[in-house]
């Protein structure tokens, strides 16, 4: 990075801090917390949407259409998330492998699950194996968005739910009574109105999901946590910059990062709060109201 | 093997009573419910301490946030600002590197006329460790809805307890403690759900499993590893957890009754059973 950095054992006090901070190991260090970013940025507006066609879902006239949306929304109550968190990138690595291996080797015999192994012809490998580094950690970040996604969204349609509950249902009615059809209505009147009602528990839901970042380190994912680990263990003398184990102030770092985070969120949440409440018939939309008055 | 063998083998694995070696091949369904069902001691063991320590220290959490004397209220203030802004999954990270780096030997305290060492490495241990974490984290979040709770108190309780002459200790502990709990019960059976929920981190965050012996999901993370198969271990600890949820909706459900025995039928709350997601 700088230009004095060549021999880092001649170094010391500062400038060996600042070869240190900026070796390549530390650049990917940095380029993690951007991983981290990504996965918030693609995961809320993916697992918003998932929330929405659960709570959707929930609250149709078709029987197995709601039965399916209950239970979507109901399967994160009882159960911890990182079960699914485990669960879902592999199973959906093994649902899409099997799916590939059924379309490309239709004339393969041998059952998929030999006794402890689960076995698909070449073709069907996801990612082929041939193909390069980047091919696989690719993969690897979207089935763990995909698993992210799956669970916020339960979480989210559980809100979502209660939140199209919570719409006064005279709003509703007078719809009906100015001629709306139950699509029109729900489209103007219901979806527009909800969002006051759920943006407590949707700021909940992002802070939550924030806390959750760190368990892409179980998913195989190099993220912060994998590089504070890797970066902070004790480092001999056979290395460019030997330290002992840092690990501690790795973390340390790490939770001021988390703090600053979710510091920021709220800050920015409870400001989207004042903006949805403007000109809602509730009781901080009356006071904005008021005070405009 | 029957499964009566299997159960006496396994049934206490997780606290290394019975079978040294875990199953290898041929893995039955009765080895995975009986070995993850034994895990769940472990989860049950830190949720169960964690909310019952976690409990007194969130009392005094949401006094010392009430309080006026800013020596008392800032600590508070950060202490819950801390461990409800960052993942727990850091916190027990920082929580093992701190513990590892207390010197291996215990510390020499010298008492003046005797002198005592004192043995830090049982804190490095799961069982002593992680609980540590997870009783000071559901302190913070438990403090922050009893903090609510406490200011939600209705003023003309206070008032009346001021007429009846109680003040200091006899006020709070007759009337002020009393409608606290009752206000932040349903928020805090939440609060509990998750707790156990959180439990499953402990072994897949820095703690090790000594000797093998860990909690429900570090059995079914192994079994799905040896089986190469997720779709029967994981829904097994799902079901597991699921069970423990509703024992904890009953239990808690039950001391709500009893909170709210004194109000008239019409007028007691009634504990959701649609529970919020919200933490």
């Amino acid at each position: 990075m700088f230009s004095f950095c060549t021999d880092p054992s001649a170094l010391d006090g500062l400038d060996w801090l600042a070869c240190y901070l900026t070796n390549g190991k530390h650049m990917a260090f940095w380029a993690s917390f951007g991983t981290v970013i990504l996965l918030l940025l693609i995961t809320a507006p993916v697992a918003l949407a998932f929330g929405f066609a659960g709570a959707i879902a929930a609250r149709s006239h078709v029987l197995p259409l709601r039965l399916i949306g209950r239970t979507y929304t109901a399967m994160v109550r009882g159960v911890p998330d990182i079960v699914f968190f485990l669960f879902a990138p592999i199973a959906m690595d093994q649902g899409f492998e099997w799916l590939r291996h059924k379309a490309k080797c239709p004339d393969w015999d041998a059952p998929i699950r030999q006794g402890n192994d689960f076995v698909v012809c070449a073709e069907a490998k996801l990612p082929l194996s041939a193909s390069p580094q980047w091919v696989h950690e690719t993969y690897g970040f979207t089935l763990a968005v995909i698993a992210f996604a799956v669970v916020f969204g339960a979480f989210a349609a559980n809100v979502l739910f209660g939140a199209m509950r919570a719409v006064p249902h005279a709003q509703i009615e007078t719809a009906g009574a100015y001629g709306m059809s139950e699509r029109q209505a729900f489209w103007r009147i219901l979806v527009p109105q909800m969002w006051i009602y759920a943006l407590p528990g949707l700021s909940n839901l992002w802070m939550i999901l924030v806390k959750a970042t760190p368990l892409l380190f179980l998913l195989g994912v190099e993220d912060i946590v994998y590089w504070a680990k890797e970066l902070g263990g004790a480092k001999t003398s056979l290395f460019a910059y030997p330290h002992p184990d840092w690990r501690l102030y790795y973390f340390l770092g790490l939770l001021v990062f988390y703090l600053g985070l979710t510091k920021v969120s709220e800050v920015i949440l409870a400001r989207l709060t004042r903006r949805l409440s403007h000109g809602q018939a509730t009781v901080a939309g009356e006071a904005q109201r008021k005070a405009a008055a | 093997m029957s499964c009566l063998q299997t159960i006496q083998d396994y049934a206490l694995r997780s606290v290394g009573i019975g079978e040294r070696l875990l199953p290898k091949s041929d893995i039955t369904l009765c080895e995975q419910v009986t070995l993850i069902g034994s895990g769940l001691i472990w989860n049950i063991y830190f949720g169960a301490l964690a909310l019952l320590f976690g409990f007194f220290l969130a009392t005094g959490l949401a006094l010392a946030r009430n309080a006026r004397n800013p020596l008392l209220r800032k600590p508070a203030d950060w202490f819950i600002f801390v461990f409800r802004g960052s993942p727990l999954f850091i916190q027990f990270f920082l929580a093992y590197e701190a513990f590892v780096l207390l010197p291996r030997a215990g510390f020499d305290l010298n008492l003046g006329f005797v002198e005592i060492t004192l043995a830090t490495s049982w804190l490095t241990k799961a069982w002593a460790g992680a609980l540590i974490v997870l009783f000071l984290n559901t302190a913070a979040y438990s403090g922050e809805i009893f903090h609510g709770a406490l200011r939600s108190i209705p003023k003309g309780d206070v008032e009346a307890a001021d007429a009846y002459g109680l003040h200091g200790f006899s006020r709070f502990r007759r009337v002020i403690w009393p409608t606290m709990l009752r206000l932040a019960w349903p928020a805090y059976t939440n609060e509990a759900i998750f707790l156990f929920h959180a439990t499953t981190l402990v072994y897949f965050s820095g703690f090790p499993a000594w000797r093998q012996k860990g909690d429900a999901l570090y059995y079914a993370s192994y079994f799905a590893d040896k089986t190469f198969n997720p779709f029967i271990p994981y829904p097994i600890v799902a079901g597991y957890f699921i069970l423990v949820t509703l024992v904890i909706i009953l239990i808690f459900g039950a001391i709500n009754r009893h909170l709210n025995r004194h109000l008239p039928q019409t007028a007691r709350p009634k504990m959701k059973f649609r529970l919020q997601v919200i933490r």
